[in-house]
């Protein structure tokens, strides 16, 4: 009996089971406090939503080998390049969110190319390079959203030149675009259909992708890349091909989330989005090695679900301490990311 | 008379995991004595060391059976402290020396001469100085007793292979209690100039009262200083002899031992000369199995051995002709040249390869066996896809069915396809390893350690399936550290010495001759080679 439980603990991994217990008991919490179940409940499925596609993005990043991608900023700062131009063209709706996905795309698949080369010089210290190729990449854009020609007042600055830190989307009918497509309401917990169908859709290409030859190469470059080499894989290039892929879904990811949040977050924005993608897929089962579409899915669900139930529990306990929820979300946050880094056992 | 021995190793026995690797050793030397323990790769030379050495790696693993006695004294050693306690020191094979340390400050490594100074007064012992002049005279005394002319204020990095060998010597001999000293092949590393002189060194040593426990495979080396031999021979003791009484024949045919259990298969094969691999000047620079230049011609049809001792560049051959590690040279594959260095390439030219690290390069530990088994047909082959278009998406269908199919053929015991192979048995691993291979439909096969780690029944299983993928026409090179299995299965083996083929022995031929080939011996008594 005893060894079916640690076995069981074994399986579904003790990070999982700390962080599912915490949920429920936030749960009990926001009964007992009296909030509103349909409320969070709504919430939560637009945030699982909204960073769905950005917790994908690491799935391709750990499945190559080169691991959980800190560097997903390269590619959410292609997708804000693609959101700027659709927005400079005056896209509206669908248009506008499609339109972005295409401009970023290149953008991209371009940088994520030479950041998996530039990955490949590293092997066994890819997290530590990647946090810092993000937060480079980061700082460079805040000169470039300055200097770069977008000249559409919707975005600009009032004065000066250069795009605003915050760029409102609902004049271009992007504001919960997806959101709102096939939306409809059970009781009072609204179903964000098309937020979700999206989600659920880019899961299921990446489903795809893995099983095709270029993606079952892929993965074995990543699990085990002597066995790769000895099969005739190229590793390298395959650790390249999840990096870009990575990057790409990064660029999708930013727009899903932005497009949910109503608003682009220029300058600082990104800074920090790669660490809850990366600790959302972790908790979700995967390891610095492993990772598939079932963690990415549990791991967002149980992450964001986890966070937006414990910001009003917190804020009924600091009513008086506007600022507690946003440290208790940041320490929630990166606690995960710390223990989940710690449970990465290598073989 | 018992008192005058130095060391004795008395019914000495270990078994790790059931598998009893020594059996009633008996070993004992006087000081002042060079003792050679020689014997094949697994003979149990290195189990030994470790016991006497008090390794955790013996006492993790339950210990051992017997007695062992120092200077007259029954000792327990149980930690490679007190061996050097008891002034037992070790000349290790790779070099334990801190390359940006002088010769001096490696030779002295945590037994520095100190003297005080204002601080160590004031703030006790940590904080003494080292005396460097006191230092570097004994480590020019140690240096000077072995005769080596190396300045001992030069840095490590940089010095001669053989040089680097002599400073650990030093260092071993300026411990001023050391009585015994084992060298572990200390002339593995080393050029012939270099090794004749540490074999004077090792002379010079034993005038001081130091005994010697020279551990080698080396049988020219044994002859010239040894004064008593033990053979060792898969954990038993074969022979003590002494040296002035055999010769390095007796040894040989004392080390290898007739052990051979040939398997039922056809002999009378007849041979064209069509040659399904030829390698000429073949280099592979794989570290520690270096290849220097090597031409073997292996037969269309043919199961070809190749034995040798570790380290002499056996294992290298496969890796380097499926382009695992830098190669450069001529293979040839059924008569047209092969690219090197491009593994793809080698799989598209028909070989195939089941490597000697079977959990490192043969396995994706975490995956499924069907997984493993199909990965590089799907990736070379385009096998096991169904196509659309551009796109190509795995045909479980077909996958599952081949799995099962070899899990039926191969006898591979597990719970389905689905299960991943770390939960397999040795055994059954390497047939997974084997299905992979097959599912490429190879014309050659290379095979490397096939049977390690595996138990004995699993074994003769794995052999006999080798021995039957043969008859159905496959080209099969086998390379093993065991020649006894090499023997059992092989239509001829080529023996690896120095990176080279020492010659080529068909597997009845005399345990001499194959002593001979694998100590290096050039000179071989009424040897055929068959190239």
């Amino acid at each position: 009996m005893y060894k079916k439980i640690t076995d069981f603990i074994q399986y579904f991994g003790v990070a999982r089971l700390i962080i599912l217990g915490f949920f429920l008991f936030l749960c009990v919490m926001a009964v007992a406090l009296n909030l509103d179940f349909a409320e969070l409940f709504s919430s939560s499925l637009v945030r699982i939503g909204m960073n769905g596609v950005l917790v994908l993005a690491m799935l391709p990043a750990i499945s190559s080998g080169i691991g959980p991608n800190f560097g997903v900023s390269l590619g959410i700062l292609a997708g804000l390049i693609g959101a700027l131009m659709a927005i400079e063209l005056r896209l509206d709706g669908y248009v506008a969110f499609f339109g972005a996905i295409g401009f970023a795309l290149p953008f991209a698949a371009l940088v994520g190319l030479g950041y998996g080369w530039l990955l490949n010089r590293v092997k066994g210290s890819e997290m530590m390079l990647a946090t810092f190729v993000g937060f480079s990449a980061v700082s460079v854009m805040k000169i470039a959203w300055l200097i770069l020609p977008f000249n559409n007042p919707e975005m600009a600055w009032p004065i000066g030149r250069g795009v605003r830190v915050t760029i409102a989307l609902d004049n271009r009918q992007l504001a919960q675009l997806l959101n709102k497509t096939l939306a409809f309401e059970i009781g009072n917990v609204v179903i964000p259909t098309g937020l979700l169908a999206f989600f659920l859709l880019c899961c299921a290409l990446m489903w795809v992708f893995m099983r095709t030859k270029t993606g079952v190469a892929m993965r074995a470059a990543g699990d085990n890349p002597r066995f790769a080499t000895a099969a005739g894989i190229n590793v390298d290039r395959h650790r390249i091909i999840g990096t870009v892929v990575s990057t790409i879904l990064g660029a999708i990811g930013i727009l899903v989330f932005a497009q949910s949040y109503g608003f682009l977050q220029l300058y600082e924005g990104p800074m920090f989005m790669p660490f809850v993608a990366v600790a959302a897929i972790l908790i979700g089962g995967a390891s610095i090695k492993k990772a598939s579409i079932a963690h990415v899915i549990i791991g967002t669900f149980l992450f964001q679900a986890t966070l937006v139930v414990a910001m009003p529990v917190a804020n009924a306990f600091t009513a008086d301490m506007a600022s507690m929820a946003e440290i208790s979300r940041i320490i929630i946050q990166n606690g995960i990311i710390l223990y989940a880094l710690t449970q990465t056992r290598g073989e | 008379m018992v008192d005058h021995y130095l060391l004795q190793m008395r019914g000495m026995s270990k078994s790790y995991y059931g598998t009893q690797v020594l059996k009633d050793i008996e070993l004992a030397l006087k000081p002042g004595e060079i003792h050679a323990i020689v014997g094949e790769n697994g003979a149990g030379k290195s189990t030994l060391m470790n016991i006497l050495f008090g390794m955790s790696v013996i006492h993790s693993t339950g210990g051992f059976e017997g007695e062992i006695v120092f200077e007259g004294q029954r000792v327990d050693i149980t930690s490679p402290q007190q061996a050097m306690g008891l002034g037992i020191g070790m000349v290790h094979q790779e070099f334990m020396l801190l390359p940006n340390y002088t010769i001096t400050e490696n030779i002295k490594l945590n037994r520095e001469v100190l003297k005080d100074n204002l601080f160590s007064r004031l703030f006790g012992e940590r904080l003494k100085s080292l005396d460097m002049q006191v230092m570097n005279a004994d480590a020019r005394r140690a240096l000077d007793s072995l005769d080596v002319g190396i300045e001992e204020y030069v840095k490590v990095a940089g010095l001669p292979v053989g040089h680097m060998q002599f400073v650990e010597i030093a260092r071993e001999i300026d411990k001023t209690q050391i009585k015994l000293l084992v060298f572990d092949e200390p002339t593995a590393m080393l050029a012939e100039s270099e090794a004749v002189h540490l074999l004077r060194a090792m002379e010079r040593i034993t005038q001081r009262g130091i005994a010697i426990l020279f551990i080698t495979h080396r049988l020219d080396e044994v002859m010239e200083v040894a004064e008593n031999i033990t053979v060792l021979r898969d954990g038993r003791l074969v022979a003590l002899k002494r040296a002035a009484e055999t010769n390095i024949y007796e040894l040989a045919e004392l080390m290898v031992g007739r052990k051979v259990e040939k398997l039922a298969r056809r002999t009378d094969k007849a041979w064209d000369d069509t040659m399904a691999l030829s390698l000429r000047n073949l280099v592979v620079d794989m570290p520690g199995e270096v290849v220097k230049g090597l031409d073997l011609d292996v037969r269309k049809g043919e199961i070809l051995g190749i034995g040798g001792l570790a380290g002499q560049g056996k294992i290298g051959i496969a890796n380097g002709v499926m382009g695992l590690y830098p190669c450069r040279g001529t293979v040839l594959v059924n008569g047209a040249p092969l690219p090197l260095n491009n593994t793809p390439a080698s799989i598209q030219h028909g070989l195939a390869f089941l490597s000697e690290d079977r959990r490192g390069v043969g396995l994706l530990l975490d995956s499924s066996t069907e997984l493993n088994i199909v990965i590089p047909a799907v990736h070379n082959q385009d096998k096991f896809l169904r196509k659309f278009g551009p796109f190509s998406q795995l045909d479980d269908a077909a996958i599952r069915d081949y799995a099962l199919k070899m899990i039926r053929d191969l006898d591979i015991r597990c719970t389905g396809p689905g299960q991943i192979v770390r939960r397999l048995s040795g055994g059954n691993q390497q047939k997974v390893c084997i299905a992979r291979a097959l599912a490429l439909n190879p014309d050659v096969l290379f095979v490397s350690e096939p049977t390690r780690g595996i138990d004995v029944g699993a074994k003769r299983l794995v052999l006999e399936m080798l021995v039957r993928l043969n008859e159905q026409g496959m080209t099969i090179v086998m390379t093993s550290s065991e020649l006894a299995e090499l023997r059992s299965v092989c239509d001829r083996i080529a023996i690896v010495s120095a990176g080279k083929i020492a010659g080529i022995l068909q597997p009845d031929d005399s345990d001499v001759n194959f002593g001979l080939l694998m100590a290096g011996q050039k000179d071989r008594q009424g040897a055929t080679s068959y190239v």
